[in-house]
């Protein structure tokens, strides 16, 4: 009898499961017309038009790696492979073309009263110390920089990839580390000079003459003329500019994440050869482009005829103060 | 010759982060280098999903066109790889990198990053095929070996697969006709400039 009821009890359960699967199984046939288990997923091209980048989490430390996806990339491999070469191209050869054009139609401006033999002191031991410090590693900065941009196109191909890579590693490295001299030089610089490169007076006449670059009689200058200001705020700006953006870059990804460290190069490249281009006009105007002009960062007198003629309110100035203290200007105080 | 390709089925992806872990072992990736992971979107949210992600062996590589020192190559399968000898590591391929699949072994100030590391697809370098050098620099060479990349192999739920583009594309087309819905293959578009309709 209990073997008879258990096989009932089997039967019965067996039916039942039966009935239970018979009536589930429609119910399972028909949920994927009514529910889609995808209709609220996020989706891929709908994320990359909101936000332009598809962010998430990860279970790593390192939070750049919780971004998944950013074609933004695709922006800056265009500026730094076409937009930049283009500006720099432009910047640079366009000046040196303009400076050549210049020396070739006007040449060098002379001392017109010819040397008068006699030197005063324009630039003391520290500022030229400052000045070389600044331009020294500013050159090196800039052919190290060019080579990161220009190198792969330019230099690659005689120097073979080995030899190539040795030395942009080593640029690489020089560029990161004489920063630090660089920015110490800007810094010096600017309170050594600013007080002498506020804008005057003189500077709207010696712009509206154009310097005296193109005929005519410069105008009286202080200290440092018009045109010589305009370089030196070139080169604090771009300095400053310079210097801000590339620190950013020295530190990657403190505060800044993969956006900020591509606008930040590209800031840093499209100062740095604009401010390369400026500085070629500041080469020229202190080597051949101004006769006696150079001596001024090298032993740092000038010739009393070149001070007259080029800075006229300066010389008068420093007249005035040596009489004032009795001193001789052939034998300056320093 | 094929033309390899990554697909993740965020759909199925479960964030086990066993292609994570396979990875790191076959290849002995040191630490802080993570040459795949895995990112939730939505995380606790409806519609949350998990894709893995490592380099996706781009069509005109951006990292490749950017580096300074032109230390990328692509090889017969289309598989993007790099010269560790060559790098300088300069950091530019990450910033052109719409996966962030570069790596650098050192945090990177002053521009000590050390040699770029990145997915090789499994495949090595520049050394010869399963050399000592070419495992000690970028891991094993299974490719060399007729085997895929051990991320996909490993996947528990075959949501992350490797191969020839076109063989995976119809493995997931057809998955997708079987199930009903499918969110894409994640990465595509920008990778290849290709997606799969589903």
């Amino acid at each position: 009898m209990a073997k008879i009821f258990l096989e009932m009890r089997l039967i019965a359960g067996a039916l039942g499961i039966a009935f239970v699967m018979a009536m589930a199984i429609p119910a399972v046939a028909q949920q994927p017309s009514s529910v889609n288990p995808n209709a609220a997923a996020v989706k891929e091209q709908q994320l990359l038009q909101q936000f332009k980048m598809i962010q998430g989490l990860g279970t790593i430390p390192d939070v750049k790696s919780y971004v998944l996806e950013h074609p933004a990339g695709r922006e800056w491999r265009e500026y730094r492979m076409v937009t930049l070469k283009w500006i720099a191209g432009i910047a640079i050869l366009g000046i040196l073309a303009l400076l050549t054009l210049y020396y070739v139609t006007h040449g060098a401006m002379p001392i017109k009263a010819g040397r008068s033999g006699r030197k005063i002191q324009r630039f003391n031991a520290f500022e030229r110390f400052v000045h070389w410090l600044t331009g020294v590693t500013f050159v090196i900065l800039g052919l190290t920089g060019l080579n990161i941009t220009f190198g792969r196109s330019l230099i690659l191909p005689w120097m073979g990839p080995s030899t190539f890579s040795e030395w942009t590693e080593w640029g690489k490295f020089v560029h990161n580390y004489i920063s630090f001299a660089f920015t110490i030089g800007v810094v010096l610089m600017f309170f050594l000079w600013v007080g002498r490169n506020l804008p005057t007076k003189a500077d709207v006449e010696w712009f509206k003459t154009g310097g005296g670059m193109f005929g005519g009689e410069e105008p009286p200058a202080h200290k440092f003329n018009g045109g010589e200001k305009l370089i030196f705020w070139l080169s604090m700006f771009g300095g400053a500019g310079i210097a801000v953006t590339g620190f950013v870059l020295l530190f990657p990804f403190y505060g800044t994440n993969i956006t900020s460290m591509e606008l930040a190069q590209v800031a840093h490249s499209t100062i740095a050869v604009l401010y390369i281009a400026a500085m070629f006009v500041h080469f020229y105007m202190g080597t051949i482009g101004v006769e006696g002009a150079f001596e001024a960062m090298n032993d740092g007198t000038v010739d009393v005829n070149w001070a007259k003629e080029r800075h006229l309110l300066w010389y008068e100035e420093e007249m005035r103060e040596g009489a004032a203290q009795g001193g001789a200007v052939q034998q300056p105080a320093e | 010759m094929a033309r390899m390709k990554f697909l993740c089925d965020a759909d199925r992806c479960i964030e086990c982060n066993a292609c994570v872990t396979a990875c790191k072992n076959e290849h002995e990736v040191p630490w802080g280098i993570n040459r795949r992971r895995v990112v939730t979107l939505n995380d606790g949210k409806p519609g949350e999903r998990s894709v893995s992600m490592a380099c996706m062996h781009c069509t005109d590589a951006p990292c490749a066109a950017v580096c300074p020192v032109n230390c990328f190559y692509t090889t017969a399968d289309a598989v993007v790889l790099h010269s560790k000898d060559l790098c300088i590591g300069c950091g530019y391929c990450f910033y052109a990198c719409p996966f962030g699949a570069p790596q650098y072994p050192k945090i990177g100030n002053f521009g000590s990053r050390g040699k770029m590391d990145k997915c090789t697809f499994c495949a090595g370098g520049p050394e010869t095929d399963n050399s000592r050098e070419e495992y000690e620099k970028y891991g094993a060479n299974r490719l060399a070996e007729g085997k895929l990349p051990l991320c996909a192999e490993m996947c528990s739920t075959k949501s992350l697969l490797a191969g020839d583009g076109d063989v995976i594309a119809q493995i997931y087309k057809e998955r997708v006709a079987r199930r009903g819905y499918g969110s894409g293959a994640w990465g595509w578009q920008t990778a290849y400039r290709e997606s799969i309709a589903t």
